[in-house]
């Protein structure tokens, strides 16, 4: 038996494979879009995965320290390492600033981490190139997506940082790039003003009587500069303990707020990045609907297309049903061009995107079955208007 | 013929939609949580490495000398402006003497006087020596007389009491004469005594060095204490540096140092550490040292200005040794991963002392010769496929 809608799509192999590509290149925006939407929901995720943390120790009724800001003294840690079931605890800060190189700027995630030993909690897990911080000051270890190179000289406020380690998907929840710099730095930078503003200060100071006598002025001054505050506690905790049993304790005797994994996450996917993952929720939807619009109506004109042909088979006899399946193989084979090309595209332009953008196989997987069945759907329009044809049409025309 | 076509066709076909099935599946395989992760490895060696301390501190003078007036009071003059080279001893400036100088004039004419009472004591002794002497002589001569009852008793006793009154006389007149000298010493003691406050008055540069600060002029109150100049000495300029009690193991006296000023950064200047003191900062949780220049640097830097300190400890013996980036914690235990036959095995390690430049002391866990991960595009689990690469970023 011939295949009808082969020796069809034969005869006008290249119209139908460039309708394929064509239609390709739309699903692949639509597969894009979902990769968008998964990678911001990752992008919280890793942020959570880098700290390598069990809990978070942050401020009292705050949500912190990614959802909302939160400030704990920085000699809590000492007190939360004595609790139980603590194996480490380690002071970090986060700042979203700008990072000056050369001349540009890069928008970026200070964070402030202990540079104390390998896989301590904070520090990035892995690297890609270069080492991890050895000084306590002054060094600097970069998301390769800000764009600096090893050896490279980092402005952050007032102070030189030399670029020693080049991480990877190392970024905030709103996907900005992180720079690790050792916490003393950080909770300067978190503080320090510009010299302009240290200096008016000081005579703000010094022009206040009650302030400016004989030793009170240099205590009021060094107390207005310094910064012994940390954005939240990183822990750790012993095997054999769980997160709620080490947290409890922490809450009920510190005045801590304690958050676990389960509860970080739940913040930052449901709360922090909820309204920007609707919008493209939304968006792909109707990126979903135009999709299988356009599929159904480039089925629907190649069909009328060949109308006049339909008509002859039609009136030579053949079967309706044989008409029907050739429509349908046609917009099959259709969709799985434009799923394959789809697939191979997304994946090219992917990396290009500024944000991560997560290609995930299940949604690949989803994507192609919604694709063969928005063809089958349309394929019915086609075939009811091939079959309402008169066979007359095929002489009269 | 029209066989021919379809097959023509039929190959133009496939030649298009071959390769997209090829690059379909090289896509699939190769991105996603199917494909290898890319890692680059290194292979366990042995190495010395020199471990190091890294601080940052601020430059000091371990000698400065605030100069002022012991006494309140106005200052009168004052030489010599910041910078100023000054050698020890030099009078600089002085506070105003106010009535001093005319209570040292009333102190000399008295001292005078009291040298005059002592020359007028001294002439009446000698006039009392004569007398006593005439009257010891009369008294000896009318007792033998007595005896040869030459003269009356009465008259010989007469003698004998002007004898007894003429050595009271002297005795007098000599303690006269002891009270006009302790009194000549006692305004001597009180002249130098101005004299010494007139001096004090001046202000004397105590040592070598350089005016750092001046901070009254001449015409305003001092109060007694109050610093008028500050002399440091450029020899004793150090730095005071701090060092993170994470980092701060086996820092000692003596060790080499090298300091890097913020206003000389591409200048390395070799110093030495002076003392580590016994007080840390218990809020910074940080070590404090002193760490000395073996040569000044010219000119010397500004007082206050910050510094990088890197102190050079001990050079330590060959041993296992990973860089800091292949150093991973799983399951709360430091280790690292090694490829063995293209999969990988967590091997936990037990991790000694570090350097400055990554580079890790491994006492437990690895061998020489051992192939670890050192660089990888993702996170690394014992399941993860890799691909062995030689870096994994261009031109880094």
């Amino acid at each position: 038996m011939i295949s009808l809608a082969a020796r069809d799509v034969l005869h006008t192999w290249g119209k139908f494979v460039f309708t394929g590509v064509g239609l390709g290149l739309l699903i692949g925006v639509t597969l894009t879009m979902a990769g968008v939407y998964r990678g911001m929901v990752d992008d919280a995720k890793v942020l959570l995965n880098n700290s390598s943390a069990d809990l978070w120790v942050v401020q009292r009724e705050t949500l912190g320290p990614y959802a909302e800001p939160s400030s704990v003294h920085d000699d809590v840690y000492r007190s939360i390492l004595g609790m139980p079931g603590v194996a480490r605890a380690a002071n970090v800060t986060y700042l979203t600033m700008q990072v000056r190189q050369g001349n540009r700027d890069v928008r970026a995630m200070v964070v402030g981490i202990v540079a104390d030993s390998p896989g301590a909690p904070g520090a990035p897990s892995y690297l890609v190139a270069g080492r991890q911080i050895t000084r306590s000051h002054y060094e600097a270890v970069a998301d390769v997506a800000t764009g600096f190179k090893l050896g490279q000289v980092l402005r952050i406020r007032r102070h030189n940082y030399t670029v020693v380690g080049l991480t990877r998907r190392m970024v905030s929840s709103g996907g900005d790039p992180m720079v690790f710099i050792p916490l003393r730095d950080a909770q300067e930078a978190q503080f320090l003003k510009d010299n302009d503003a240290i200096i008016n200060e000081r005579n703000r100071a010094a022009a206040n009587p009650a302030f400016n006598q004989p030793g009170v002025l240099e205590a009021v001054i060094d107390s207005q500069s310094s910064n012994p505050f940390v954005n939240a506690i990183l822990v750790q905790i012993k095997p054999g303990f769980t997160p709620e049993k080490v947290a409890e304790p922490i809450r009920r005797w510190k005045r801590l707020q304690v958050y676990t994994r389960a509860q970080m996450e739940e913040i930052l996917v449901a709360k922090l990045i909820a309204t920007s993952s609707k919008q493209i929720g939304m968006f792909l939807v109707i990126l979903a609907i135009v999709s299988a619009a356009i599929i159904a109506f480039i089925i629907y004109t190649l069909t009328m297309g060949k109308i006049r042909e339909i008509a002859v088979l039609k009136l030579i006899g053949t079967r309706n049903r044989t008409i029907a399946g050739m429509i349908m193989q046609q917009a099959i084979g259709l969709g799985l061009i434009g799923f394959v090309v789809g697939k191979i595209s997304a994946t090219i332009w992917a990396p290009m995107f500024p944000k991560y953008v997560l290609l995930e196989p299940g949604d690949a997987l989803r994507g192609f079955i919604a694709i063969v069945v928005i063809c089958i759907l349309a394929s019915l329009l086609a075939i009811w208007a091939a079959l309402k044809v008169d066979p007359a049409e095929a002489i009269g025309g | 013929m029209k066989m021919l076509a379809a097959s023509r066709r039929t190959i133009a076909l496939i030649m298009v939609l071959l390769p997209l099935l090829l690059v379909f599946g090289y896509v699939v395989a190769r991105s996603g949580p199917l494909a290898p992760v890319p890692v680059t490895v290194v292979e366990v060696g042995k190495q010395a490495i020199t471990p190091a301390l890294f601080g940052i501190g601020t430059v000091e003078a371990r000698y400065r000398y605030r100069v002022g007036p012991t006494m309140t009071g106005r200052l009168s003059w004052l030489k010599g402006d910041v910078g100023d080279r000054v050698t020890a001893g030099q009078v600089i400036g002085e506070m105003d003497p106010v009535d001093i100088d005319d209570r040292i004039s009333a102190n000399q004419a008295a001292v005078k006087r009291a040298v005059a009472s002592v020359a007028a004591a001294e002439a009446r002794v000698k006039d009392f020596v004569a007398r006593e002497k005439y009257a010891q002589l009369q008294a000896e001569r009318y007792r033998r007389l007595v005896t040869e009852r030459n003269v009356s008793k009465e008259a010989a006793e007469a003698k004998e009491q002007a004898y007894q009154i003429a050595k009271a006389g002297l005795a007098a007149a000599q303690a006269d004469l002891k009270a006009a000298r302790h009194e000549l010493e006692k305004l001597r003691f009180e002249y130098e005594g101005l004299l010494q406050q007139r001096d004090s008055l001046r202000l004397v540069v105590p040592m070598d060095g350089v005016i750092a600060g001046r901070y009254i002029e001449p015409g305003s109150t001092a109060v007694a204490g109050q610093a008028v100049l500050e002399i440091i000495d450029p020899e004793s300029i150090w730095v005071s540096v701090r060092f993170n009690q994470l980092q701060s193991d086996g820092l000692a006296k003596d060790l080499p140092a090298i300091v890097v000023l913020r206003s000389r950064s591409d200048r390395l200047l070799s110093g030495k550490v002076a003392r580590v003191e016994l007080l840390a900062d218990p809020v910074t949780e940080e070590t404090l040292a002193k760490v000395a220049f073996d040569r000044l640097p010219e000119p010397f830097p500004p007082l206050g200005e910050l510094a990088e300190v890197t102190v050079s400890l001990p050079r330590l013996d060959a041993t296992v040794v990973v860089p800091n980036a292949s150093i991973k914690r799983v399951d709360g235990q430091s280790g690292v991963w090694v490829v063995e036959n293209d999969s990988l095995r967590f091997a936990p390690v037990e991790i000694g002392v570090s350097d400055l430049d990554g580079r890790v002391q491994i006492i437990r866990g690895l061998e020489p010769g051992d192939r670890v991960v050192l660089y990888s595009k993702k996170e690394l689990t014992a399941n993860s496929r890799i691909s062995i690469t030689d870096r994994l970023l261009e031109g880094a």
